[in-house]
């Protein structure tokens, strides 16, 4: 009479444990690379897949559906994924740990390159796979390159641009000083002066990283080592606490993600804003949009001159389990082809990693904001290239979130933030 | 188990009469017995493998990888390699709260890393726990009591009550997302300007607001479900003895709502102990809202052995509480209603 009695939570235990170590299952080996993976298949040519996130802006199949077009024997299949950065990582993950030869031509996110890369997931680019990439922005190739060797092709850029309310401030500021100074001008107007997204998130890596790197800091060296413990690291992030203790970010900004923060700057509460692209289009057409012509933008503000943004964006890389490589290569030179980045563009509002289509009068029309993303992108600072990128963006948001609350000082933010790091690159 | 085993004893009787030509083409009464046992244990076979398949080969293979150290890197090549076995050491470094140390060993964690986390987060857990389940239970018990009660339209209550537990619980935390935003609906309401995610207490008030919000309906139903069993003579006869209303509750409801409230307070608290989605959408873990759960995720994307050993220690833990609750819910069953109970089967 015990023992059903008994048996029902411990049943119901087990399947609770169940939930938590699926998470950890399938994981294991996998990890030491494959040279063999990557010399098979290079000649390869046949019918492959694309892994993409979910098409929001309706450029994938179009462009697939051409490509399929001119090429009958070498169909490309689209394999869409969620909306989640975090799942189509993780989804990535599981089929690259199962060496599924399906997942030929993957989309990845610029953080995740030397993460995939330093496992031996992805095909380098070189030799007989070898891609040009003179043509295109410097910042985007250094987001694809791990250790000196191009892992993918980048595909679609990102870059944070300051928004500013036209009509109250003529000409933008360029240095985060003259910017500071212009707050006066939001207090006069009973609006908040300036935010970006300081919620505990993805979000606050990109805004913490720009302010060290825009002050000249910058999170990893060359070798990859933190180097926190500068001057100038410093100064960076000091700027954004201090701009949160004396009210030229509200606090309430410590809440904020893209959108929370681009409603502030919409319904008129914001001077400044710093956003990725999205922003200018729904800005400007929104009909709750209290600022449409009233807004315009800028390059970040820097020390003495343009910020650094931070990168964002994706490329498409080739996974070394691919049969069909040789096919694998074109698509993926074809996705990055003028022709194919001119069509995202303007079909979908991506960004372009062609330096010349940012001059094209055409696309300049279609996105007035092209000349000063490119300013940006140019200026980009890729997050930190490191295979233990999750534990750095662990360790930068936890801290700097602790900074920007005043729980912690800048300095033990800094030095915590390092202590971090170096933990993580010491490996277990 | 009980139920499966059910129709034989039914069929006991039939085979004790004259033999009636439907049954089996003249089957012995041993073998029938035995060919039936053969029978049972064929048709429980897919569900052991089942289980065996989707609960003990994912627990032990997470046991053995969490003896496994994570792959490292190789400064030479920059590419990962085996880590080798860890013996303990993944056990002992989240315990310990110990980090791989840049110079090699280990240091205390610095502030930052996962790691450091461990106590923390289980804090975290268990308050989120304890006060969601209390207040589940007491407002649970308070939408029972009134739901048990005979009234127009006492359908459409009971079905809008569970409107919330019917939404995915994603779904629900985006949407108290906007409810305590900055300038969302609860700071409107209130007058206030509490920044819900961003500082520590309202942050956890938050999440537990939603999640009570969520199961209390959950709660309601299966105490609903004790209720109804309690059989109204009981009531009528102690009205007739004089009986206040509280008294009634107090000597007749608890105790013979006992059995169904506590395994709704167990179930309640298993699930309580894994909360994810809620703080993981309304503040991403800041400001000590980090469960346990939340820590696996996170250490899964940067190194599974690491996180085997973690989600194997929090196994453990919910393991321990679950125990702990049927030793104290068995025992008072037993004194409670042991007498009667024997006496009835």
């Amino acid at each position: 009479m015990k023992t059903p009695k008994f048996l029902l939570p411990v049943a119901t235990a087990g399947i609770l444990a169940l939930t938590l170590s699926a998470c950890g299952g399938g994981g294991g080996g996998g990890t030491t690379a494959g040279g063999g993976d990557a010399e098979a298949g290079l000649d390869g040519r046949g019918p492959i897949t694309y892994v993409q996130g979910k098409d929001n802006n309706s450029v994938v199949r179009p462009m697939i559906a051409k490509w399929n077009a001119a090429h009958p024997n070498e169909k490309v299949t689209f394999k869409e994924q969620t909306d989640k950065a975090d799942q189509q990582h993780d989804d990535l993950v599981q089929h690259f740990q199962a060496k599924d030869p399906n997942y030929d031509v993957v989309s990845v996110d610029v953080v995740w390159t030397a993460e995939f890369a330093a496992k031996g997931w992805l095909q380098p680019l070189k030799d007989k796979v070898a891609i040009d990439t003179s043509a295109m922005l410097k910042p985007t190739v250094d987001a694809a390159t791990y250790k000196g060797t191009l892992y993918a092709t980048p595909k679609e850029s990102d870059g944070g641009m300051l928004y500013y309310r036209k009509d109250l401030v003529p000409t933008p500021p360029k240095t985060w000083d003259e910017m500071m100074q212009m707050c006066s001008i939001a207090k006069e107007n009973k609006i908040g002066c300036f935010s970006g997204q300081y919620k505990q998130y993805e979000g606050l890596t990109v805004n913490a990283s720009e302010a060290i790197n825009s002050a000249g800091g910058s999170v990893l060296d060359k070798d990859g080592k933190p180097s926190l413990n500068t001057p100038e690291a410093k100064a960076g992030l000091e700027n954004l606490v201090k701009a949160f203790s004396d009210g030229n970010i509200p606090k309430e900004a410590i809440t904020y993600q893209e959108e929370e923060s681009r409603r502030a700057f919409q319904t008129g509460n914001l001077l400044f804003l710093r956003n990725w692209p999205y922003a200018h289009s729904l800005m400007s057409s929104e009909g709750s949009s209290k600022v449409k012509d009233k807004f315009a933008v800028a390059p970040l503000p820097g020390k003495d001159g343009p910020g650094a943004s931070s990168l964002g964006g994706h490329s498409a890389g080739i996974s070394v389990y691919s049969k069909y490589k040789a096919t694998a290569v074109d698509f993926i030179k074809y996705i990055a082809s003028e022709e194919n980045q001119k069509f995202y563009a303007i079909q979908g509002s991506l960004a372009p990693v062609l330096s010349k289509l940012y001059d094209d009068a055409a696309l300049v029309k279609k996105l007035p904001y092209l000349p000063v993303l490119k300013t940006s992108i140019s200026n980009a600072v890729p997050r930190p290239v490191t295979p233990f990128y999750p534990a750095v963006t662990q360790a930068i948001q936890t801290n700097s979130y602790s900074a920007l609350k005043g729980e912690k000082s800048v300095d033990q933010a800094l030095s915590d933030m390092q202590k971090s790091i170096e933990s993580a690159g010491a490996g277990s | 188990m009980a139920t499966e085993l059910g129709p034989t004893p039914v069929k006991a009787p039939a085979s004790g009469g004259t033999p009636v030509h439907h049954a089996p083409k003249g089957v012995g009464e041993d073998n029938k017995i035995l060919s039936q046992g053969r029978w049972a244990s064929w048709l429980l076979a897919p569900t052991i493998i089942a289980l065996a398949v989707v609960i003990v080969y994912p627990i032990i293979s997470a046991i053995v990888m969490s003896f496994q150290k994570d792959a490292g890197l190789d400064p030479a090549t920059g590419l990962f390699t085996a880590g080798g076995s860890a013996g303990l050491q993944n056990y002992v470094n989240w315990i310990a709260q110990q980090c791989a140390a840049p110079a090699g060993g280990t240091v205390a964690c610095p502030p930052g890393t996962l790691g450091g986390q461990f106590w923390s987060a289980t804090a975290t857990t268990f308050i989120f726990t304890v006060i969601t389940v209390t207040l589940e239970t007491v407002m649970g018990f308070w939408m029972a009591m009134i739901m048990a009660r005979t009234f127009k339209g006492r359908s459409l209550v009971r079905a809008a009550v569970l409107v919330p537990w019917a939404i995915p619980t994603a779904v629900t935390a985006q949407l108290w997302l906007f409810i305590f935003d900055f300038q969302g609906i609860a700071n409107k309401i209130f007058n206030a300007s509490i920044l819900w995610t961003g500082s520590e207490w309202p942050a956890r008030w938050a999440v537990i607001i939603a999640d009570t919000w969520k199961t209390t309906p959950f709660m309601a139903l299966l105490i609903l479900a004790g209720l109804q069993i309690i059989p109204a003579e009981v009531y009528e006869a102690a009205k007739v003895d004089g009986a206040s209303a509280w008294q009634r509750f107090r000597m007749i409801t608890l105790p013979l709502v006992k059995p169904a409230l506590m395994v709704a307070i167990l179930f309640r608290t298993l699930d309580a102990l894994r909360m994810f989605d809620l703080p993981y959408i309304l503040t991403g873990g800041a400001n000590n809202t980090t469960t346990l759960s939340i820590l696996v995720i996170n250490q899964v994307r940067q190194g599974f052995n690491a996180a085997a050993a973690l989600s194997t220690i929090t196994f453990f833990i919910i393991f321990l509480v679950a125990f702990i609750f049927v030793r104290f819910l068995g025992a008072n069953v037993v004194e409670q209603s042991g007498a009667s109970a024997k006496g009835k089967k």
